[in-house]
């Protein structure tokens, strides 16, 4: 039988898989956009996850409320990468270096 | 549950916000090129009606609404009255400088009014669903407009890092949130702030969530060590964004750690007064030390802006009324401070020309010895000397540390101004002493004029005679605090 602690131990995986998807990805900022959903979708599993185990539905109906803001998120990312894309010709994290100080 | 019940009225301000957002957006599409000043009228008034509308509701005790997720209570009402304000004032004057720059459409202010929006929900939200989506209503409106000038490659990376480390941000804040829901089994603020006092302080669960919690503000505030996007996204937006960045959601998110800290989480005050302490105290070295470094003016505005947010966390450091009250005043007086600088700037501006260096202010006293001034008076506030409005801020933040008996960190705090004072009073010199590269007189709009003079010279009166913001603010704190 799974217990809370391996549901909050997937959600902590996940949520470590993001964090280091955003800071070590040197690369893609495709990936550093995929990384961010899944941060939040580790949330959710934990939300769910206490929801359940506690009876109590309040954490569920606010999981609706994070899917609906990471897909309208995720749409102003995308945006925002398609107008990079045509100034820079490219997607890469390194060529993200025009401001410093 | 029935109609009356959701008490909807609380919220009237912010329902009248949404509809003429609405209109505005539509009114977009049957608008031409030469027209859109009708769409930049109608925004005004949706401005004016919602603070209208927030002047009427006053002085009235708290009062919640939506079954407990959204409460009106002095403190969001005072916020969101300064939150009109600054987004007021950044309309006004950008005006010029938006047209200039082919970013005066329909998008600049639809959107502003949505960021309005989310920052007033923000404030008023009694629920971490509603703080959250106030939070994403406000960040998500702040990309897409980062991102309006569409050829503009330092404006769309600046959205691109302010993007990704604001989505980061709120990931870190809903983490720490799920557990916090899972140490309280709820997810409104009074019921988790009571559970806590009942169950004791010691849940690990919880002191988990709480520093996630914080670790997610100290970003959203752009505090050290989560500073790295601030600098850069003030230099890279088109100022008009700057100024709307830097000034009202300053307030916003003074208000959301209000919420979550001194309201839902007030049982764990020992721990996340010790942990704001490094945050402040890291935000006042690192934000004045770099801030000196600086040449371009925007980024020096960005370094000083993370060190008043390092002094707006001392006042929440020291967790109580006066303390609350102080950072609520400095967020207030840097609201109005932040707008006059940025305002400089597009006042200066012309078309393809940005003033944003420091040597772009040469000679000023010599070109326009009246603006001159203005701009001496918003650095001196920004140093904290007497009789300006910045020192006022800066005295009752640090008496309500004194009174917490913490006196080092008050003397580094004053240290630390002395640095900051340096390259403020830099700009000073610069203007007065040095001979100007460009005689051209200013040309700038009446109306900016008019109210940019105001803006300044509301710095100086409320240096004069704080006493009665003060009191107001401290007064409306003491009545929204949960009992």
């Amino acid at each position: 039988m799974l217990s809370l602690t391996h549901y909050l131990g997937l959600g902590a995986v996940l949520f470590s898989i993001s964090v280091f998807g955003i800071f070590m990805n040197r690369k893609n900022l495709i990936v550093m956009l995929m990384a961010i959903e899944l941060m939040l979708l580790a949330v959710n599993m934990n939300f769910v996850a206490f929801s359940q185990f506690m009876g109590d539905l309040h954490g569920q109906i606010f999981v609706f409320f994070i899917l609906t803001v990471a897909a309208a998120e995720s749409a102003i990312g995308l945006a925002i990468l398609v107008v990079l894309f045509r100034n820079l010709r490219s997607v890469e994290v390194e060529q993200l270096d025009s401001l410093k100080g | 549950m029935s109609w009356t019940q959701l008490n909807l009225a609380v919220a009237t301000p912010e329902i009248f916000l949404l509809v003429a957002a609405l209109i505005v957006l539509l009114s977009d599409i049957f608008l031409n090129e030469r027209n859109k000043s009708i769409a930049y009228g109608l925004t005004l008034a949706a401005l004016a009606g919602t603070a209208y509308l927030l002047l009427q509701s006053a002085g009235q005790s708290p009062r919640p609404g939506f079954n407990g997720m959204f409460i009106a209570d002095p403190l969001s009402q005072a916020a969101k009255f300064g939150m009109v304000i600054g987004v007021a004032l950044m309309l006004v004057y950008g005006r010029s400088y938006a047209r200039l720059r082919g970013i005066f459409r329909g998008e600049l202010f639809a959107l502003s009014l949505f960021a309005l929006l989310g920052m007033m929900v923000m404030a008023s939200g009694a629920n971490f669903v509603t703080l959250y989506i106030g939070l994403e209503l406000l960040s998500l409106s702040l990309y897409a407009l980062v991102a309006m000038q569409r050829n503009n490659v330092h404006a769309t990376e600046a959205a691109m890092k302010y993007f990704v480390l604001g989505a980061l941000a709120s990931g870190l804040l809903l983490y720490g949130m799920s557990m916090v829901y899972g140490a309280t089994g709820a997810l409104d603020i009074p019921t988790i702030s009571q559970r806590i006092t009942v169950h004791g302080a010691n849940n690990l669960l919880a002191i988990f969530g709480l520093v996630f919690i914080v670790t997610g503000i100290g970003f959203k505030l752009g505090a050290v060590p989560f500073h790295m996007w601030v600098p850069d996204v003030y230099d890279g937006a088109p100022t008009l964004l700057t100024q709307l960045i830097g000034s009202a959601p300053k307030l916003a998110a003074f208000a959301f750690t209000f919420r979550l800290l001194a309201e839902a989480l007030a049982g764990y005050k020992p721990d996340w007064s010790s942990m704001l302490t490094i945050l402040a105290v890291l935000s006042l070295v690192v934000g004045n030390v770099a801030a000196i470094a600086q040449t371009r003016l925007k980024r020096m505005l960005a370094y000083s802006t993370i060190s008043h947010m390092g002094f707006l966390l001392l006042g929440f450091m020291a967790g109580t009324r006066d303390g609350y009250a102080a950072s609520f005043f400095y967020a207030m007086s840097y609201m109005l401070t932040a707008a006059a600088s940025f305002g400089m700037i597009m006042l200066l501006s012309g078309k393809d020309f940005e003033a944003d260096q420091i040597a772009d202010f040469k000679g000023l006293a010599k070109r326009d010895p009246w603006f001159a001034a203005m701009m001496l008076i918003v650095m001196f506030s920004m140093a904290g000397i007497p009789v300006f409005v910045g020192f006022f801020a800066k005295f009752a933040v640090l008496k309500a540390v004194i009174s917490t008996g913490a006196i080092w960190l008050a003397v580094l705090a004053v240290a630390c101004s002395l640095i900051g004072a340096f390259y403020y009073l830099r700009v000073v010199k610069v203007m007065y002493f040095d001979e100007p590269e460009n005689q051209a007189p200013i040309a700038a709009a009446p109306d900016s004029r008019i109210l940019l003079s105001v803006n300044c010279l509301l710095l100086l009166l409320l240096g004069l005679l704080p006493d009665r913001l003060l009191t107001v603010l401290t007064e409306a704190v003491q009545r929204s605090m949960l009992p």
